[in-house]
């Protein structure tokens, strides 16, 4: 975590008493602080970010915090994520100001090197940090949302308004508040992300692993369908899928996650061709380890490191793809907030209202951005080569 | 080299041929009747039968795709049922337009995406191309519909009502209303400034893609030996980077061609739909609204074997670029 | 007597890393005279690369940095306060350089033809047809068979020793005075290595250029080279001719490397290696850099050590064990 190259090993040079009694203090108001102080930014944003922001939901309404107890279970989620958040927040800080300084040799692992990669990268760290920051607003949206995101207001004297007081971004033909709706396209589009990719890792590794590892006759096969697959541009294929079934957003996530494993399948068998020619799998099959073993415990973990860049580049290219569906209307059917359909339906209003669809496809445009920046950080963060 | 084409050929014949299998079982499989389309309250069965009959879809699936493959083999790609004329006139009047709008965001977005990461590597570190590397970045992250729209929004639109620039773009179609009425000279201005617009929306995205690879791509080649080879022959900065390590950073480059194809069309997709552009993307999603699955099963065959083309033209350019592959 | 033809003075290239400056040349001088043949010996590492880089600038500045009060004159010229495009006008034409690995230091994608052309066309101005012809010629004087067909193939197609040649080749295009060749045998099978110096040798005498060889190998410089420069740790520690250097090596680090080379004179003695490795270029150790790894350290040598001059004709060493009465070198 620090960025120093040299320092004292552990437990040769205790932290002096007061300093430590101040760090103490400070955790205590502003959990985050005291790593702020030390330099190491990217957990102190994150824990003061987490702190703050949490502290600034229960004060601004607390009736509504009160009324979650026994409210849905989107609202009881919400509050236990206030909650838990705050005194992982507070608990970890403090935690941390009684550990001493970690010795700053530490990196043996490769994991270690990485993480440490990573964390001196700062644009990569600032976009973990926005994207921590969408998720646990996703989880908040039934507290911090100004409206319910589909109250119609008053369509004479409410629809589309651009900023004011009591709608920061305005207001949509139906007179609904833009905010609130962003806030809960988040949801949608965060979602849809995390578990579209995860189903097309997941699938994508296996197979990729398993035509890697046999070769052959399933090898043949299974990339020449890959090869197939690959060949249809992704959105013409899904608006086809789609188009025939009844939209929902059980389809849309299924069709995502069953697009995408090809590309994942392709990487994953790229690297298992080129492990299995390595000595450790070599020994692995001399020593009569049965396949499923060898594929799961010694060629997929080390497979992994450009999974995980493509899967979190990935993230960022579903939502993407999941607003272009919506906004063609073969996504997320309204009244749901989707980002995607906001854009739309701002189209027939650019020129009178532009916030509407400016502001939804800002939303879309930093959270892939963050995205992507995590995933370039990683990418260099598991690059051996590119670490010095 | 012309064996090495023509193997490359023939090697893409299975791959189209499963191409086409997968579009058909996907759509044949599919529930939804596309005769419902055209049946009106008070028919009888016996008509709705007779027009099942018309579109051949009382025969079992694997007849169909016998049938299905035999035709497309012999230059048939069927009968469009929302159009009323057939398929090939369909996609003959619509290709074009999108293989110009392709065409057109793929130069651009070749052009302007290696000038500009070959600048940033020669000038790394600097400021200007960490400031590059962040707009790239942004704009590689922008889906392209909402670039188009703020596009209109801002070059169109806004340009012409509200700052009142004496240039904006036109925000739909290819032609304006008057077009025939234009001299030669004119029309072809029209048509220009039509494109505008389509081109930057569908471009600007690759062009932050190109560009980060070529950045990283050029940064790797001016390292290397060669490069110190051609300094120290006295030759100017110049002529070192756009002449001797260009060449080689490009070798890696036209792996984008191949992957940004597929991409690019998706991107027609949207593209075309908010310019109102009467290409296959429009003209594929309204199929696909109206079931007229004749023309969507040869639209989505068109683009998939267009990808497999490209993919073929990368791997030949490739050949032309690297004279290692050159005598392999 | 004329000067030299270049003379290298206190010179100091520093990379600027994360980890802090690396001072990879630190005060380097030695003079190279018209026509002969010096030999910049030492281990890698030991910044003689980065200093025959630094005398061509060839360095990519950032990181690198040629230090203020370094000094390369080249024929009365001041080169490292020389404009840029001075520099592209002596690099290739006055001063040529070879590397160490032929089969990354020609483009790939270019014919050798057009490799060798460039430089002729660029600084003797030479049209498309005569560059042609002179690099046919060349590649003959290098000693390639059938220069006519082979002008026109890529550098893949060509063996590591045949690479070598058209770098040598290219090299040569402009007459230059001085060549750099930096470990230019290094990378090539024994048999070839022998037939490349020879050929560097002929091509020296025929031309009358001065070569600047950068080597490892002690076996090179006793075949082809007249003085010798021993660098270590970014540092020359010994000067001298090579018979004076292989008959009486006077420098701990010196003694130490022929002593590692095996002789046919006494082929029962054993070899030494000399312990340990070059220390680290972002902290060269203090007073005299080999002092870890040399067998007669002593008290004395943790302070800075200076170069003594041992005769009047440039022979000198870096320790004050190698002569007491020596005076140290202005």
């Amino acid at each position: 975590m620090s960025d120093g190259i040299v320092g004292a090993p552990a437990g040769t040079s205790p932290v002096p008493r007061r300093r430590q009694l101040g760090g103490r203090l400070l955790s205590a108001v502003l959990p985050g602080a005291p790593q702020l102080a030390a330099g190491r930014w990217g957990v102190g944003v994150m824990a003061l970010l987490a702190w703050s922001g949490l502290l600034a939901v229960c004060v601004a309404s607390p009736d509504r915090l009160w009324s979650a107890r026994t409210g849905s279970w989107d609202e009881r989620v919400a509050l236990a994520t206030v909650v838990l958040g705050l005194v992982a927040a507070w608990g970890w800080s403090w935690r941390d100001v009684g550990l001493p300084d970690r010795p700053k040799v530490v990196g043996v692992s490769q994991w270690d090197l990485a993480v440490r990669a990573f964390s001196k990268n700062r644009t990569a760290v600032l976009g973990l940090i926005v994207i921590v920051a969408l998720y646990a607003v996703a989880l908040l949206t039934p507290l911090i949302t100004p409206f319910d995101p589909n109250l119609q207001g008053d369509l004479r004297t409410e629809r589309l308004i651009g900023s004011s007081g009591a709608h920061p971004l305005g207001t949509d033909h139906f007179a609904r508040d833009i905010l609130s709706r962003l806030l809960y396209g988040a949801r949608i589009s965060l979602t849809i992300g995390f578990v579209a990719v995860g189903i097309s890792v997941t699938i994508g590794t296996l197979v990729g692993a398993i035509a890697g590892f046999l070769g052959g006759l399933v090898d043949g096969v299974v990339m020449r369908f890959v090869d197939m697959v690959i060949s249809f541009p992704r959105l013409i294929l899904l608006i086809t899928i789609i188009a025939i079934f009844e939209p929902s957003i059980f389809l849309i996530v299924a069709v995502l996650g069953l697009t995408l494993w090809p590309s994942t399948a392709r990487i994953v068998r790229g690297e298992v061709l080129s492990l299995r020619e390595r000595e450790f799998v070599q020994a692995a099959e001399a020593l009569g380890y049965p396949k499923r073993r060898i594929i799961l415990r010694h060629l997929i973990p080390n497979a992994l490191a450009p999974v995980i860049v493509a899967a979190t580049l990935g993230i960022g290219n579903t939502i993407v793809l999941e607003a272009g569906l919506s906004f063609l209307g073969l996504g997320v059917q309204p009244p749901t907030p989707s980002w995607g359909t906001m854009v739309a339906d701002g189209r027939d209003h650019l020129l009178n209202a532009w916030w509407l669809s400016t502001f939804p496809g800002l939303a879309i445009v930093f959270t892939v951005l963050s995205f992507n920046l995590v995933g370039d950080g990683l990418r260099d963060a598991l690059d051996p080569r590119l670490r010095s | 080299m012309t064996q090495y084409v023509l193997r490359r050929l023939l090697g893409s014949v299975p791959l189209v041929l499963g191409i086409a299998t997968i579009i058909f079982f996907l759509v044949n499989l599919a529930p939804g009747d596309p005769t419902l389309m055209f049946v009106s309250p008070g028919m009888t069965q016996d008509v709705i039968e007779q027009m099942r009959a018309n579109f051949g879809l009382d025969q079992p699936v694997h007849v169909r795709y016998v049938k299905w493959v035999a035709a497309m083999v012999t230059g048939d790609l069927g009968f469009s049922i929302s159009q009323s004329r057939p398929v090939i006139d369909v996609i003959g009047e619509v290709l074009p337009n999108t293989l110009v709008l392709s065409a057109c965001a793929l130069a651009v977005a070749f052009l302007f995406g290696i000038v500009i990461g070959t600048i940033q590597a020669v000038r790394q570190y600097s400021l200007m191309d960490s400031s590059t590397s962040v707009a790239l970045l942004f704009f590689y992250s922008m889906p392209s519909f909402w670039l188009a729209l703020m596009l209109i929004l801002t070059l169109s639109l806004f340009a012409r009502n509200v700052w009142e620039w004496p240039i904006y773009f036109p925000a739909s179609g290819i032609t304006s209303v008057d077009y025939d009425f234009l001299s030669f000279g004119a029309q072809l201005r029209d048509r220009a400034t039509h494109l505008v617009l389509p081109t930057l929306s569908l471009a600007l995205v690759l062009t932050a893609g190109i560009a980060r690879y070529m950045r990283g791509s050029m940064l790797e080649v001016i390292r290397q030996d060669f490069v110190r080879t051609a300094h120290a022959k006295g030759l100017p900065e110049r002529v070192v980077v756009f002449k001797h390590a260009l060449r080689n950073a490009l070798i890696p480059i036209i792996t984008l061609l191949g992957l940004y194809i597929p991409y690019l069309f998706s991107g027609t997709v949207f593209i075309e739909f908010i310019f109102a552009w009467p290409g296959m993307g429009r003209t594929l999603v309204n199929a696909i609204f109206q079931r007229d699955y004749p023309l969507v099963m040869a639209g989505t065959f068109f683009f998939a074997t267009m990808v497999v083309f490209a993919n073929l033209v990368a791997d030949v350019l490739y050949a032309v670029v690297d004279p290692r592959i050159r005598y392999e | 007597m004329r000067g030299p033809l270049l003379s290298v003075r206190n010179l100091r290239t520093s990379f600027h890393t994360d980890v802090g400056e690396a001072r990879a040349v630190d005060g380097v001088s030695f003079d190279v005279h018209a026509g002969e043949t010096l030999g910049i010996v030492g281990e890698s590492g030991c910044g003689k690369t980065v200093t025959s880089l630094s005398i061509l600038r060839l360095l990519p500045e950032p990181p690198a940095e040629i230090l203020p009060g370094s000094s390369v004159v080249f024929g009365g010229e001041e080169l490292t306060t020389a404009a840029p495009s001075r520099m592209r006008e002596l690099r290739g034409n006055e001063i040529s350089m070879i590397f160490q690995e032929p089969m990354s230091s020609l483009n790939p994608v270019y014919s050798v033809g057009d490799q060798i052309s460039e430089a002729l066309r660029l600084h003797r101005g030479l049209g498309r047809g005569a560059a042609r012809s002179e690099a046919i010629r060349l590649l003959a004087e290098v000693g390639i068979p059938e220069p006519s067909q082979r002008v026109d193939e890529y550098p893949h197609q060509l063996s590591g020793g045949m690479r070598q040649r058209v770098m040598i080749a290219m090299a040569l295009s402009c007459d230059p005075k001085l060549l750099i060749a930096d470990e230019p045998t290094t990378a090539l099978d024994v048999t070839i290595q022998a037939q490349i110096l020879e050929l560097l040798a002929e091509l020296r005498r025929r031309h009358g250029m001065a070569v600047l060889l950068i080597t490892h190998d002690l076996g090179v410089v006793a075949e082809v080279c007249d003085r010798v420069v021993v660098m270590y740790a970014g540092q020359v520690v010994e000067t001298g001719s090579v018979q004076e250097i292989f008959a009486d090596p006077r420098h701990p680090y010196t003694q130490g490397l022929m002593a590692s080379l095996p002789s046919v004179e006494s082929p029962g003695r054993r070899l030494t290696s000399i312990p340990g490795t070059v220390p680290n270029p972002t902290a060269w150790p203090g007073g005299c850099r080999f002092r870890e790894r040399c067998g007669r350290a002593r008290p004395g040598c943790s302070s800075e050590q200076e170069l003594f001059a041992l005769n009047a004709v440039g022979r000198s060493a870096r320790c004050w064990l190698a002569g007491a009465e020596a005076e140290p070198v202005a």
